[in-house]
């Protein structure tokens, strides 16, 4: 008989005012079908209260998507309020209609890693997987 | 987090402290004996367990989301522990219950906690218990446990319960024929939610009958109400409805019988829970022959076992 | 054999009154050979079924066309969806996509606006110019359309919960250009329902919003008779994920519950009716979109005259505006884009379009370039005047698997539209998830075909290149919502504040009780209250919707 698995428990938000949530909940289906439980927050959510949300279903990581542009300001909103929530060690990655000079700017800001259209999603369920796995390594 | 800042955000009601020590009790972690016994058992004792089920569509999160808003107005901190199934192929689950909540997302009061079945047999019953205890602990004088009322094991978990309110709405039609027979048993409190429909005044009517089934005496039947949740309609009258049954219980004794069936059955999950890691491993190291029926295995195997256990 | 004396009916009423009224692009239609192409192929044999279910251009059960002569009289309208950072800068954008032939504005509003948030609102942030022009007041409004005659454009203003705002804010800019209101032509989108389960900028809950939506189709009737009141718009529903059938489906079913919202607040139907239009998504698959165009058309019309009893032609007749699928744009390769564009536009003209938009290559990475809209633009000036599907109207009729899809799309959509009122209509079917559900449900399945590799998108699972260089790519200067936070101030400080008081306070009587919102929000926005404003005193007295 097979020993129970660590569940890896992940939080999906969408920031700002953007109501494109297909890819949010196409990625939050395919990460509960990796065997994730992922919590969805819903559209248009302030960065505090994706912040909140994830300290308080402790998740091991906070997936981001945003469509309209903003991610420049609301990603690292996110990030700046889970290290006010007392939970900067929580991973971001992030996800949407990005442009590759934005990328670097933003994992400077934080986000561990940024994904465009067109990213296979077992990429990004791999990458998910990994940062769970550290940061409940670092965590315990 | 280490573990003595769990603790220490435990009694700080830090939301993280919170969070943590739901988690590691939820996964058996070698810490959670010494969070559990760091509760405060008076606050436990005195917190008001809600459940709150029905079938999928018939607006239990917006009844629940209103409802926190209503305990907030009285100065209430409340808990939530919203369960949705796992999958039983992949294990995971999408928790979507917190959507409708997130308006109180910023408050400190209230705090929401998502909790997935884990295909659990039972089980279920000694993890939400054990976050309803830890929230209890943290000062929630309210505590709301929303789920689907359509699995056995969803329907165990408002075994924990003080009072259940079983939510429907009209246009539900099967699911409701196919829930009559078990939880309105349990339920306290019937609640017709979107009664600005058509056909909830019929539904009223089914419920009102069902009700009087309960018993003769007025307070022994399970209450009607009428809620229009998405418009904050009918939630003063479940307030007041759960008071009276809340005040009835308090008098009759029994609310202290539900507690006492309910502290049996956690006790009875978690010795399950802990029993099991030790039969499985049994299973998988015991060089058995795999012939004859199952059960006579199981006796041997555990009669063995419960040799052990009462040395 | 003679012709059918329906035929013949129609060519002496219909046929005859439009080409009195608008005579065809050309005296012939001809290929190059000088051959006469005709203006509609017809069966040899006309039976009961081809009456019924094809019929004539211009008449029930209008699956051919709304017009008798569809595009030998007039091309649709090409009508680019633009804006992005200030009104002046987007004033620019719109000036020149004039200069380039298109035929009518579309404006692109950016989420505060469309979430009725002033520019230094919280939640702003970050937003402010980004996916379409801030619009924060009539000021603001004057800028837009400065140097833009609104008599002589009709403009489109994808703006749904405040829509009656942006509205108003346009009548005023008419009558400070000296337009007379009657005279102004466009499309305010104002459909609600899809934004609750596709498109997310809601503000308020169903009802009130219901009642807003019924507001302006009164207002309009007696002031703006050429202003389409709202544009229908399963668009969103098909970018979310859905297939072409719960397309058609959701969208139709949303058209029921505003005509029964509108019949409840007492209009007269064919008073209303003939200023609904619709606006609908022309994805990939070819000759699915075309049937299911046609199969729309016909279902609409069957729904107008059976179940509401319409009798006026207009009040039965669908007309739609298409804009090419934007979940279909890769961020590889990006000029495959231009093919799919072609492809997808295509499919719209054949389905009878009045009007389309046809989306940029570079769509799928950022807001577009200059460079990239006007080939989206010459996408369909060449299919207009080179392509010669545009000779002969709706050329693809009578083809058995045009036929047999339209068929069996309506059918589908038909029984899908059914489910949802025995769930109790859309409203409920909204508050229980079902449509969500059912969407969700099909852009899972979509993606997961491209994920395994069942469904290849060229340059995204196979035929994959390296990419070397870098599109040049549209940037809002990060300087704008710097920029409208402080228009913003000195148009509080320098407007008459007690007149905006005023004018807030009699809005918000007049929303507690059931009288027209419309003159108490024109004369709020004549005041320079801010869109802001105006939707806070209304989300004060409507409440808000949580999704």
């Amino acid at each position: 008989m097979p020993e129970q698995k660590k569940t890896h428990r992940v939080l999906i938000g969408k920031p700002g005012l953007d109501g494109h949530d297909r890819g949010a909940k196409f990625l939050a289906r395919a990460l509960r079908d990796a065997g994730f439980e992922v919590v969805y927050t819903g559209i248009r959510r302030t960065p505090e209260e994706i912040a909140a949300a994830a300290v308080q279903e402790d998740v091991s990581a906070v997936g981001l998507s945003l469509l309209s542009g903003a991610h420049m300001s609301l990603f690292p909103a996110v990030v700046q309020a889970l290290k006010n929530a007392g939970a900067g060690d929580i991973p971001v990655l992030g996800g949407g209609i990005i442009p590759d000079e934005d990328i670097d700017l933003l994992k400077e800001a934080g986000i561990s890693e940024v994904y465009t259209p067109g990213t296979p999603v077992e990429k990004i369920i791999a990458a998910f997987r990994s940062a769970c796995e550290k940061q409940e390594a670092r965590r315990t | 987090m280490k573990s003595e800042d769990i603790l220490r955000g435990l009694r700080d009601r830090d939301p993280r402290g919170i969070a943590r020590a739901i988690s590691l009790v939820e996964e058996n972690d070698p810490l959670a004996d010494e969070i559990l016994s760091s509760l405060d058992d008076a606050l436990v004792a005195e917190a008001m367990i809600l459940g709150i089920t029905g079938p999928p569509g018939a607006g239990k999160s917006t009844l629940t989301d209103r409802v926190i808003a209503k305990y907030r107005l009285k100065g209430k901190r409340v808990g939530v522990i919203a369960v949705d199934p796992s999958s039983p192929i992949s294990g995971g689950a999408l928790l979507g219950d917190r959507v409708r909540m997130m308006g109180h997302a910023l408050d400190k009061d209230v705090v929401v906690r998502s909790m997935a079945t884990r295909g659990r047999l039972g089980g279920l019953c000694a993890a939400a218990g054990a976050a309803m205890r830890i929230l209890a602990s943290s000062g929630c004088s309210v505590i709301i446990i929303e789920t689907v009322g359509v699995g056995q094991s969803e329907m165990d978990i408002i075994r924990i319960a003080d009072i259940t309110a079983l939510v429907l709405a009209p246009g539900l039609g099967d699911d409701i024929q196919a829930m009559k027979a078990g939880l309105l048993e349990v339920a306290d409190i019937l609640i017709v939610n979107k009664a600005d429909c058509p056909g909830a005044e019929a539904l009223a009517m089914d419920m009102e009958s069902i009700a009087r089934e309960g018993g003769s005496k007025e307070k022994d039947r399970a209450k009607v109400c009428m809620t229009v949740a998405s418009e904050g309609k009918g939630i003063d009258e479940l307030l007041a409805a759960i008071e009276t049954v809340d005040a009835s219980h308090r008098e009759s004794g029994e609310r202290r019988t539900r507690r006492e069936k309910a502290y049996d059955l956690e006790v009875l999950e978690w010795a399950l829970e802990m029993i099991k890691p030790s039969i499985i491993e049994k299973i998988n190291t015991w060089n058995h022959d795999r012939k004859g029926a199952p059960r006579l295995q199981a006796a041997k195997l555990l009669g063995r076992e419960c040799v052990r256990i009462s040395e | 054999m003679g012709k059918h004396p329906e035929y013949q009916d129609w060519e002496e009423k219909e046929l005859a009154a439009s080409l009195k009224r608008f005579p065809e692009r050309k005296e012939k239609f001809a290929n190059h050979g000088g051959e006469e192409i005709s203006r509609l192929a017809v069966p040899d044999r006309i039976d009961d079924t081809y009456l019924e279910n094809i019929g004539f251009p211009g008449r029930y059960p209008y699956t051919r066309g709304v017009q008798p002569t569809m595009y030998r009289g007039r091309f649709w309208t090409m009508r680019q969806y633009a804006g992005f950072s200030t009104a002046s800068e987007s004033n620019r954008r719109y000036r020149y996509l004039l200069d380039q032939g298109t035929t009518g504005l579309s404006i692109a509003f950016d989420l505060p606006t469309q979430i009725g948030y002033d520019s230094d609102h919280p939640m702003a942030a970050g937003e402010v110019g980004k996916v379409g022009v801030a619009i924060d007041s009539l000021a603001d409004m004057e800028l837009l359309f400065d140097r833009i005659p609104l008599d002589k454009v009709s403009t489109s203003m994808t703006i749904n919960a405040p829509a009656a705002v942006l509205l108003a804010m346009y009548v005023v800019v008419g009558e400070k250009q000296g337009v007379a209101t009657h005279k102004l032509k466009g499309t305010i989108q104002n459909d609600i329902l899809k934004e609750y389960v596709a498109r997310g900028t809601y503000i308020f809950p169903p009802k009130p919003s219901l009642r807003l939506i019924t507001d302006t189709f009164k207002w309009c009737t007696e002031h703006t008779p050429e202003f389409n009141t709202i544009s229908i718009s399963g668009y969103h529903i098909r970018e979310a994920g859905s297939t072409a059938v719960q397309e058609v489906a959701f969208t139709l079913a949303n058209g029921i519950t505003y005509v029964q919202a509108a019949l409840d607040a007492g209009l007269e139907l064919d008073n209303f009716a003939r200023r609904l239009s619709f606006f609908f998504n022309a994805s990939s698959d070819l000759l699915e979109e075309v049937a299911k165009f046609r199969a729309a058309r016909r279902l609409w019309a069957r729904i107008m005259k059976d179940r509401f009893n319409a009798r006026k032609p207009e009040s039965q007749m669908l007309r739609f505006h298409t804009q090419t699928a934007g979940y279909t744009l890769t961020a590889q390769q990006i000029d495959n884009n231009i093919v799919r564009v072609a492809l997808q536009a295509l499919s719209a003209v054949l389905g009878g379009t009045q009007s389309l938009h046809t989306n940029s290559r570079d769509e799928a990475l950022s807001l577009p370039t200059e460079d990239s809209v006007r080939t989206a633009l010459r996408t369909q000036q060449v299919i207009a005047h080179e392509s010669g599907v545009t000779s002969s109207v709706d050329p693809l009729a009578g083809s058995y698997f045009i036929e047999e899809l339209t068929d069996r799309i309506e059918t589908q959509a038909s029984e899908l539209i059914g489910k949802i009122e025995k769930a109790g209509g859309v409203v409920a079917a909204i508050e229980d998830g079902f449509i969500q559900r059912q969407i969700e449900n099909s852009a899972y399945e979509y993606q997961q075909e491209i994920e395994k590799r069942e469904r290849i998108i060229v340059g995204v699972n196979d035929f994959q290149i390296e990419e070397q260089t870098k599109p040049p790519l549209l940037r809002v200067n990060p300087e704008v919502e710097h920029d409208q936070v402080q228009a913003l101030k000195e148009l509080r400080a320098k407007r008459d504040n007690e007149k905006v008081k005023k004018a807030l306070a009699s809005l918000s009587a007049c929303a507690r009780n059931s009288s027209n919102l419309m003159p108490e929000i024109l004369a709020a926005v004549k005041a320079y209250a801010t869109l802001g404003e105006i939707c806070q005193v209304l989300r004060e007295v409507f409440g808000e919707y949580r999704g």
